[in-house]
């Protein structure tokens, strides 16, 4: 075994030659944060006295959930045959909403770990980062974790590993993230198999940004590797996207704690701390430069955070809004990809329409503002955006189905995503059947092993925003596991269904739909609302319409009889009481026109039944 | 058994709050006796009976002259307060007040006139079983002072009897409605609809026979199910059919109509009379009447402030040997409340609500319930709110609309 590395080498005069940068690749519970933890004990890096589980997972959400939301970067010791190493452990995001964080993740390191679960073998989510991984030239160190579970299946998955990455399934190293088994070992294949940063140690200095997170204590932290050159500290940097100039107020290394250091050399690791107050001001894949010296050329691959899915979010009681205001601008500060602006629904009163990478983005934040704001929402359903050429010309952008102009139209495009299904081989007929329900169509299919299979179909975005994953879950008793990624676009022949309540439209139950679909939407909703809707002192119809067309229609009978027959001496205060709990109950109705809707309707309408969506 | 509201604490000697003697004078004041006994607990049956004679510390034949001992304290206290004042109507309610000797009842009657004096053309009602008094108990009530008789007939129809668990046999309603008359006495009969398994027409038909009997007062209930009841186990668990509250709206629009035809005016929402001849001591109930409840569970209401009794017999009895106040607990109306109470009552009955006690709030939704056709427009003109036939169905959603 290694020793301990006796002396780490310190920040800012540490030769490329000496550095090893890295990820982890790794499914949710495939055990990458147990793994990292025995790597941060192992080295020294976090003492034994101030370990904790999950030691570099900072959100209670992502410790709850398991789900790395933001990255993070680890610098450790490391020695082998005397020479003293520093390992830069990059933290990378572990699901497909953010696919470009985990891009620049990759770009920041040489090597990447390939870490999967001995008892369940590789997941879609981590075949996507693998592709990723290779397509960045990253040298791959396949490696099962948990050998040390009972239902471990370390041949059969080595051999699975092997077939996706080439070389020999005796080459996939076999580690216990939980007994420590096999880990100096696979620091060890780190320095010897990872290459070494290359970069010009005398060019003008280019840092990119890997992440960039919000502390309410020091603002923004922003992580970056030198690609070139160094940063010192007090000295300005420039952002070479926006060309703003910042004081270098801190510098440093993360071990795992910040140590601020006399500088960051090429090649190396650390953070960055300026005083800004707005992840905005320092965006992932943006290149840091010296403002006196600036670098000629920004470093490739920078893109702006691009908003796939759309949600309107509105407080349940519409005393919130204030608060959900506050709460977004504050989420806005750690979160450079979420945006919104104010959105008023008839139904629903004030909220806003918020843009989100995708579906776990979403309930990430959803969650957050419950959690940490404590805040009743109701999300309306998810929508994606549809660029609609009316007759005229005019092209207009709908990410909410109250913007679907009126009158003709020429054409309609969605996005489309290219995804990848693992199951079980039994599924296959159940994915497809569901797939192709989703006007989705095959674009191949591979086994990985004897019994997996790895589906890759083209699908409208919007045919997956709403309940796909759930439904491919329940197909499967939950085998599927799901990743997408955005491919352009297609023409689609969509239309708006409306749903009215009394002739009175109800914005917030509008969506988007393919016209074969149309039916049995508008069908399943007035279905729906009429179990959901309480009995009026009136008769209420529900009818769902195209434009002018009505497509469906159910009737809710007026209520006949809503009174206590008997109300004597004794029954007074009990009858008062009742009366008062039901004004009560009242206020949480929203009325849509003379309609009391209760809350509950809206939810169970605008959600798929299975809130909850783990990020398997 | 109806759960008691929650409410503050009563003090020992039962003494009122000198805020519930203001504007007495105006206020009629009635008695409630409650007789906390039947032979058989009915399956629908939420109320505060029982059915063994013998209960600890307490039993039927003494049970009058422990109701005497709360009469004896409620005088006390009304005399204190300064509010004491003549008998206007009196209650006999249960359970089954029958269940004791006529002598009894008429006992008790004579204690109130003692305590507080009978007003002349006092109204005094006690209820009945049809299978638990004869003409001879009859006239004895009538001698000694009752003016009025309520028999809970609830059906004619033999299987919707034997759903509520009722063992009378309906050929002697028309008997006991006749001995009744006889003897002088005003006569009422409940009835009940909207029992499982009953028809459309097997409530015409107990309809058609209390019409028959040509009574001077009818009520008729929709059958409610409360929690903790035989029945509501019994719907549970399927072996009875569900409550079916269409119907029961149905069944109500019948009543009406049938008893319109018959020459009954509906006064409120479960009551009708001929020539005037309503229940003066509960519409005293919906027009915010004083009220002294003796017994166990009974509620009172004085000049704001309601009180009620601890439920069971034992406790009550105990309670009153130690000299302590029955009351289990009170609440004392503010002002807005006591406002609200008068619009949901007063909105059940006929003569409805005086329309300048409204908030503008309130007067602006009445515009929307005349156009549901839940209030009458030409009384609303005429600055009454009084609920149509739909309204009177729908009365706790006018009630929830006004207040």
């Amino acid at each position: 075994m290694s020793p301990r590395a006796s002396s780490p080498l310190q920040p800012a005069q540490t030769k490329p030659a000496s550095i090893r940068n890295f990820c982890i690749i790794a499914h949710i519970d495939h055990g990458k944060s147990t793994l990292a933890d025995r790597m941060l004990q192992l080295t020294g890096a976090v003492e034994e006295r101030v370990m904790r589980a999950q030691y570099l997972d900072r959100m209670d959400i992502e410790r709850e959930r398991g789900i790395t939301i933001k990255s993070q970067a680890v610098r450790m010791p490391w020695e082998v045959d005397g020479e003293t190493y520093a390992l830069n452990m990059i933290d990378t995001p572990g699901h497909v909403d953010f696919t470009y964080e985990v891009s620049r993740s990759l770009a920041a390191c040489e090597g990447a770990i390939l870490l999967v679960d001995a008892a369940q073998g590789i997941e879609a989510q981590t075949l996507a980062n693998l592709y990723l991984a290779m397509e960045n030239d990253l040298e791959i160190i396949p490696v099962l974790n948990k050998i040390d579970l009972p239902a471990a299946d370390p041949e059969k998955y080595a051999a699975e590993i092997a077939g996706l990455i080439g070389g020999s399934a005796d080459d996939v190293l076999r580690v216990s993230g939980k007994t420590g088994e096999g880990v100096d070992a696979l620091l060890d294949r780190v320095v010897g198999t990872i290459p070494a940063p290359v970069g010009d140690e005398d060019a003008p200095a280019r840092a990119m940004i890997f992440d960039s997170v919000y502390d309410a204590y020091r603002g923004v932290v922003t992580f970056v590797r030198m690609i070139d050159g160094k940063l010192e500290p007090r000295e300005k940097i420039q952002m070479m996207s926006t060309g703003s100039t910042h004081e270098l107020l801190e510098i440093g290394v993360s071990s795992p704690e910040p140590v601020p250091s006399k500088g960051l050399g090429t090649g190396e690791v650390g953070y960055l701390i300026t005083g800004v107050k707005d992840v905005r001001q320092s965006k992932v894949g943006d290149t840091v430069t010296n403002a006196r010296t600036p670098a000629e050329q920004a470093l490739t691959g920078y893109e702006e955070p691009k908003p796939m899915v759309f949600s309107g979010l509105y407080p349940i009681d519409g005393g919130d809004y204030p608060v959900l205001r506050e709460a977004l601008d504050k989420l806005k500060l750690s979160d450079a990809a979420l945006v919104y602006e104010p959105e008023t629904s008839v139904a629903l009163g004030f909220g806003f329409r918020c843009g989100f990478l995708g579906l776990l983005h979403l309930e990430i934040i959803s969650e957050r503002l419950r959690r940490e704001f404590n805040l009743d929402l109701i999300a309306t359903a998810p929508s994606v955006i549809y660029q609609v050429q009316r007759e005229d010309g005019e092209l207009v952008r709908v990410t909410n189905p109250s913007e679907f102009p009126d009158g003709r139209i020429e054409k309609i495009i969605e996005p489309v995503v290219r995804s990848t299904i693992l199951a079980p081989k039994d599924y296959v007929g159940a994915i497809m059947e569901l797939c192709q329900s989703r006007r989705g169509t095959l674009d191949g299919m591979d086994y990985l092993s004897e019994d997996r299979v790895e589906l890759r179909y083209r699908l409208p975005l919007g045919e997956i925003v709403f309940d796909f994953f759930d439904h491919l879950k329940s197909r499967t008793q939950g085998y599927a596991s799901l990743d997408y990624e955005v491919d352009g676009e297609q023409e689609a022949d969509l239309v708006k269904v409306d749903i009215l309540l009394q002739g009175e439209q109800v914005d917030a139950f509008s969506a988007i739909v393919h016209r074969d679909k149309a039916y049995a939407y508008g069908v399943l909703m007035s279905g729906k609302l009429k179990e959901l809707i309480p009995r009026q002192q009136f008769e209420v119809p529900i009818q769902a319409a195209i434009g002018a067309r009505i497509i469906a229609r159910e009737n809710i009978r007026a209520i006949r009889k809503d009174v206590l027959s008997k109300c004597y001496g004794g029954d007074i205060s009990r009858k008062r009481k009742l009366l008062e709990k039901q004004k009560e109950g009242k206020k949480r109705m929203k009325m849509v026109g003379r309609v009391e809707v209760p809350q509950e309707a809206f939810i169970a309408v605008l959600s798929t039944g299975e809130t909850k969506k783990d990020a398997k | 058994m109806a759960r008691l509201p929650d409410g503050d604490p009563a003090p020992a000697d039962g003494a009122l709050p000198q805020s519930a003697a203001e504007g007495a004078d105006e206020r009629a004041f009635g008695v409630y006796l409650h007789v906390p006994y039947c032979r058989v607990r009915c399956g629908y049956c939420d109320f505060n009976t029982y059915t063994a004679d013998e209960l600890r510390g307490t039993n039927q034949s003494s049970y009058i002259d422990t109701a005497l001992t709360e009469l004896s304290l409620a005088k006390g206290v009304m005399a204190d307060l300064g509010a004491s004042r003549e008998i206007s109507t009196v209650f006999f309610g249960g359970g089954t007040p029958t269940i004791l000797p006529p002598s009894d009842l008429v006992r008790a009657l004579h204690g109130m006139r003692d305590a507080f004096g009978l007003a002349d053309g006092a109204e005094v009602t006690t209820e009945a079983n049809p299978d638990s008094i004869d003409a001879a108990g009859l006239r004895e009530l009538a001698a000694g002072g009752f003016t009025r008789v309520s028999f809970g007939m609830q059906s004619a129809v033999p299987h919707v009897l034997r759903t509520l668990d009722r063992t009378h046999d309906p050929a002697r309603v028309p008997h006991v409605v006749e001995w009744a008359r006889d003897a002088g006495l005003e006569v009422s009969i409940d009835l009940i609809y909207g029992t499982p398994g009953e028809t459309l027409d097997d409530w015409q038909r107990s309809l058609d026979a209390a019409i028959s009997y040509d009574t001077d007062h009818l009520s008729a209930y929709s059958l409610i199910v409360e929690d903790g009841t035989a029945m509501a186990r019994n719907i549970r668990a399927g072996r009875v059919p569900e409550i079916d509250e269409d119907l029961q709206a149905d069944m109500y629009e019948m009543a009406d109509a049938r008893l319109a035809e018959a020459g009954y005016d509906w006064y409120e929402v479960s009551n009708w009379a001929k020539s005037g001849l309503v229940s003066r001591h509960n519409l005293s109930y919906w027009q915010g009447a004083d009220w002294w409840g003796i017994g166990p569970g009974a509620h009172s209401h004085v000049g704001g402030v309601r009180w009620w009794n601890v439920k069971h017999p034992s406790a009550y009895a105990d309670r009153l040997r130690e000299g302590v106040s029955p009351a289990l607990a009170r609440e004392t109306l503010d002002e807005h409340t006591r406002w609200s109470e008068r619009v949901l009552l007063e909105t059940r009955i006929r003569e409805g609500l005086d329309a300048q006690v409204l908030t503008a709030e309130g007067r602006q939704a009445v515009a929307g319930l005349i156009a549901d056709g839940l209030l009458d427009a030409k009384a609303a003109l005429a600055g009454r709110i009084v609920p149509t036939l739909r309204g009177r169905l729908l009365a706790d959603r006018v009630a929830r609309a006004l207040t």
